[in-house]
């Protein structure tokens, strides 16, 4: 990518979401960025923009981020329409500048989806995940000293697929991207992960039924299968984790007492 | 086990019932078809005599056409409240909204599902009140095959397609059969749990196939009526 480096400073027309608080009405603020590195992350550029807010004593734009390394979840922006923007398979913090041009105009707007409610500008509440989480993601283990982890067989197939759904960061991407704004990915990615191991059969059935009418309580749109979440992730969570939610949903239903 | 309603109430069991309801029409209008088709053979005794075996079935034939009804009242729930669900849980829309491609399998078909399955709906209710209650039909259209006094489908069909507005009604509703099955059916096996790395390609390609035959097949019999079988 020998060209990046000659390619020179943009300026760019931000339209960003301002939003004081959940209860508050919200829009859109225009701002101008020069001197917008190529190499710059896309927060850095948010970053740099808010450094000459707060120096001008203005409220700089609130949004997400912790790690900036894609592996924590915390950041997500709708970029120009798409969730963690443009480039495929990567969150927001691990999009660069280079992907836009001089004179672009990006618009930028948090998750949308009224179980998460926007708590300032960009940022929103994913906390909805977490009682997901808290309703079935989790296993029973003894205390003492872990056993040694090879004692327990289990087949390849089945550890590379729970290891794809354990790499779900649950960044919220798939609601933000789904026309339904269905947390349908996140929650199957939760479930099969443990549904596929040895070490999540005990609470199998409860998990299955409890995560799923969590999320239904939430208040997430329902799945219509257009795949925008599998899309929009950045960990390529494949839908068929989806499939598999079903069917562990389904067994449970007809079978717990 | 769960309790029914609680089970079919849930996102999954809600899909769950639609996706069954749904693929149980498909296969209905895949027989549904497969008997329509004789009226392109232009003998009249034949289709004649196969409706009136379907009527003579009697108390078979009520409990089918309770299923299909039951079924299709179901669907039409469900897919309504998917619809109005798809409102509430994203109150504040947003200003951009782009097309993700890649994995995505959101298509014109996927998006226009609630507006492609309504009018359906108008067409089931319509297609149904002509040809089976003949509402609104003039006429005597009975005849005898075999010293058996029978209803004259054949006649009331080559009738009603020698008019082009009824031929355009149906051409643009198996348009929509189309597109509501090519999202559809895959979707179908997809909310039923099936996806698997070996099978789902072939189940891609068999709901574009019965799309297309489908939508297209019911497509051809008004054209062919209208054009060359009524001369
Ligand atoms: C000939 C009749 C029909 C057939 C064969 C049929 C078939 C199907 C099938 C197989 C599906 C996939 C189910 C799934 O995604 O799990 C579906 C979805 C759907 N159908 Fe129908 N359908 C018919 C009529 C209708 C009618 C009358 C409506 C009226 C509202 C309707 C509305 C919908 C909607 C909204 C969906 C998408 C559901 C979603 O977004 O999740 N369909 N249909
Ligand atoms: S499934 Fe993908 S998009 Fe959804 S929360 Fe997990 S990592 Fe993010
Ligand atoms: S900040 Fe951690 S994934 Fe982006």
């Amino acid at each position: 990518m020998s060209n990046h480096a000659e390619q020179s400073d943009m300026r760019l027309h931000l339209k960003i979401w301002r939003q004081p608080d959940a209860d508050s009405p919200g829009k859109f603020v225009s701002f101008e960025k020069e001197k917008v590195s190529p190499d710059m992350s896309f927060l850095e550029m948010l970053d740099e923009l808010n450094e000459g807010l707060i120096k001008a004593g203005e409220d700089p734009v609130a949004f997400d981020s912790d790690c900036r390394e894609g592996i924590c979840g915390m950041c997500g922006l709708v970029i120009n329409g798409q969730a963690h923007g443009p480039r495929r398979s990567t969150t927001t913090c691990q999009l660069h500048m280079r992907e836009f041009k001089d004179g672009d105009t990006i618009t930028i707007e948090p998750w949308r989806a009224k179980a998460f409610p926007v708590i300032k500008d960009l940022v929103v509440d994913r906390s909805a995940f977490d009682r997901i989480i808290q309703a079935g993601g989790y296993i029973s283990v003894n205390t003492g000293n872990a056993q040694d982890a090879n004692a327990i067989p289990i087949p390849k197939r089945n550890a590379d697929e729970a290891m794809d759904a354990a790499s779900c960061i649950g960044c919220g991407a798939c609601v933000a991207a789904c026309p339904n704004a269905s947390a349908t990915l996140f929650t199957s990615a939760k479930i099969s992960q443990f549904a596929l191991l040895p070490q999540g059969q005990v609470e199998r059935k409860e998990r299955a039924i409890q995560m799923v009418s969590q999320m239904d309580f939430e208040g997430f749109g329902d799945c219509s299968n257009y795949g925008e979440c599998e899309a929009a992730c950045p960990k390529d969570i494949s839908i068929s984790h989806i499939a598999r939610m079903k069917r562990e949903y389904v067994k449970a239903a007809l079978t717990t007492a | 086990m769960l309790p029914f309603l609680t089970a079919a109430k849930s996102s999954v069991g809600k899909k769950y019932l639609m996706a069954l309801t749904g693929l149980f029409w498909v296969l209905f209008l895949i027989i549904h078809l497969a008997g329509n088709l004789v009226l392109l053979s232009g003998h009249s005794d034949a289709y004649n005599k196969y409706s009136h075996f379907l009527l003579s079935l009697g108390e078979l034939l009520y409990v089918l056409e309770f299923i299909l009804l039951a079924f299709i009242l179901l669907h039409i729930y469900s897919g309504i409240t998917v619809a109005i669900g798809k409102l509430r849980a994203r109150p504040q829309s947003y200003k951009v909204q782009k097309n993700l491609g890649g994995a995505s399998r959101k298509t014109v078909s996927a998006t226009t599902m609630i507006y492609s399955g309504l009018l359906l709906f108008i067409f089931l209710v319509v297609h149904i009140s002509h040809f089976k209650y003949q509402v609104g039909v003039n006429g005597d259209y009975t005849t005898v095959i075999g010293g058996v006094e029978m209803h004259d489908f054949y006649r009331l069909v080559y009738d009603s397609f020698s008019y082009g507005w009824y031929v355009l009604f149906y051409e643009v509703i198996m348009i929509l059969v189309f597109s509501h099955l090519r999202h559809g059916f895959w979707s179908g096996f997809q909310s039923l749990g099936v996806n698997h790395p070996r099978w789902s390609p072939f189940i891609d390609g068999l709901g574009i196939v019965i799309a297309v035959v489908v939508g297209f097949g019911f497509l051809v019999i008004p054209l062919y009526i209208y054009f060359i079988g009524g001369a």
